[in-house]
Formats: C-alpha cells, structure tokens, sequence
C-alpha cells in the first residue's frame, strides 16, 4: 500500500497481542514531533478497536486513519502539540 | 417569585434589600469560576488497582490493564498483597502456576486436576498458549509497566506475613506502604479495581 501520508516513523507490532500495540504506540509517538505522523503494523485484529480507543482517550494523539489490509492492519497517529 | 424585578423597572437601587444587577452579575461571574474549577481537568487522570491474586492467569489483568492506563496518560498505582506479592517478586514472579482445580472450565475433572502433577500440567499449557499467540509475558508487562511509570507497592504487612524480604522484589517496587497508601491512592483515583 503506496503511502497516501507523510509519515515520520514505521512502528511494526506485528505478532504482538494486546496490551503491546497499544503501549508500543504510545511510547513511539512519544519520541515525534508535533504534527508527524506515526504508522503502525498489527497483526492483532483487536487493535482496530484499541488504538482508536485509545487515540480518542489521550490527549495530544489523533488517529488519522486505520486501514484493515488481509492479514496487517495499518493504523495512521498524528501527534498534535 | 418575590425576587422578580418588574419589567419595567430599569432601575437598580429602586427595590430595597433586593440585590442589584451589578451585584448578581458579580454573583453569576463567581459561581461560574466555581464551577469551571470544580469541573476543570486538574492534571492526569489516576487509577488504583489493588491486586491479590499470584497466580499465571490472574496476574494478567492487573498488568495489561496498568500498562494500557499509562499509555493513556494515567498516573496508575499497583498495590500487591497477599499473592499478588508474587508478581513483584524477583524470583517468583518467574514461575507462577494455575491451578488446574476450582475452575470449572478446565478440561479435566476436579477429581483429576487433584491429582499430583497435574498443576505443573495446567501451567505448562497456559504457558505455551501465551508462548504460542506472542502474549507478553508476565516479566514483560511489568518491566514495560516500570517503565512507563506505573508505580507498584508491595504491602509491608504481607510482605512480613509471607516472610519474604525487601530486596526479594523488583528494584523500583515501592515497599513500607499499608492499606491507608492504597485507600488514599483509591480516593483520589478516577478508576479503582480490586483483582
């Protein structure tokens, strides 16, 4: 899937299972600037309710997008200020 | 009712006690800054959770459900007694077992799941399902918990009723904290669970 945003970071979980894609974006969108955007690769289907769960419960984060592919779901992070 | 001010009459100073305009105005503007203060957001939102299990399976949720409450943002407190003491132990904490009796979900009978071994059996499953589906591991969540800055107590009393010793636990485990720390912590907090 061709890159449709500018993204700053690839965080790859995939594999990972609940909680870790959640605490692996937190702390990887910890380490961008405002405005950049963070993409992150799951393979657990549950994180297509949980990032957007927890995008809308924490401040500074929007999510952006989330794209449910065959087997990886892609979800896009910006940090705001 | 008797507080109406006639329609028609402009005047402030013209219905004896009655208060003026300028004076509920002052009134409105300082019951307005009480409540956008009482109501303001002040600071990170908290959870306590206290945790008494030690065993594979219940050591979990209080785990994943602090380490997600920090990447919200949280300010999370972990307060470990009685088993739950296991999962901050150094060396414990590394072989947690389930119980293959008292779970009705188990695939054997009671009768069975009794017999000798047999909860070496059930750990040994559990550990290969978590092993098999990437879950993280028990020293996982909790270094990764540390971490993030989720703060874990050890119960003093418990701690000297299982006669384990201080320096059995993780290095930043905070110790010498009783049930008025956790009710504390428990007050302030917007989310509080016992598991």
């Amino acid at each position: 899937m061709s890159a449709e945003y500018d993204i700053a970071e690839t965080l790859d979980v995939k594999g990972a299972s609940c909680p870790m894609p959640v605490v692996k974006t937190k702390g990887a969108i910890d380490d961008l600037a405002a405005g950049e955007i963070l993409e992150v690769l799951a393979t657990d289907p549950g994180s297509m309710s949980d990032i957007d769960g927890w995008a809308s419960g924490t401040a500074g984060v929007e999510l952006v997008d989330q794209v449910e592919g065959d087997d990886v779901f892609t979800h896009y992070v910006r940090k705001m200020e | 009712m008797s507080t109406d001010t006639p329609p028609s009459d402009g005047s402030d100073a013209s219905s004896g006690d009655a208060p003026s305009r300028a004076e509920l105005a002052a009134r409105v503007d300082e019951l307005e800054a009480a409540l956008s203060e009482a109501t303001d957001e002040d600071g990170p939102k908290k959870m306590s959770i206290i945790a008494t299990k030690g065993s594979l399976d219940m050591a979990y949720p209080p785990l994943i459900l602090a380490s997600t409450a920090a990447a919200f943002g949280y300010e999370v407190t972990v307060f470990h007694t009685f088993w739950g003491l296991d999962i901050l132990h150094k060396e414990r904490s590394k072989n947690l077992k389930m119980s293959s009796v008292g779970n009705p979900n188990m695939p054997v009978p009671n009768v069975v799941g009794a017999l000798p071994g047999m909860d070496r059996v059930t750990t040994r499953m559990m550990e290969k399902r978590i092993e098999d589906n990437d879950t993280a591991s028990v020293q996982e969540l909790l270094e990764t918990s540390l971490d993030m800055g989720v703060e874990f107590q050890a119960c003093q009393m418990t701690i000297d009723l299982m006669d384990y010793d201080e320096d059995d636990f993780y290095d930043d485990v905070t110790t010498g904290v009783g049930a008025a720390t956790a009710l504390q912590d428990m007050a302030e907090a917007d989310i509080q669970l016992l598991v």
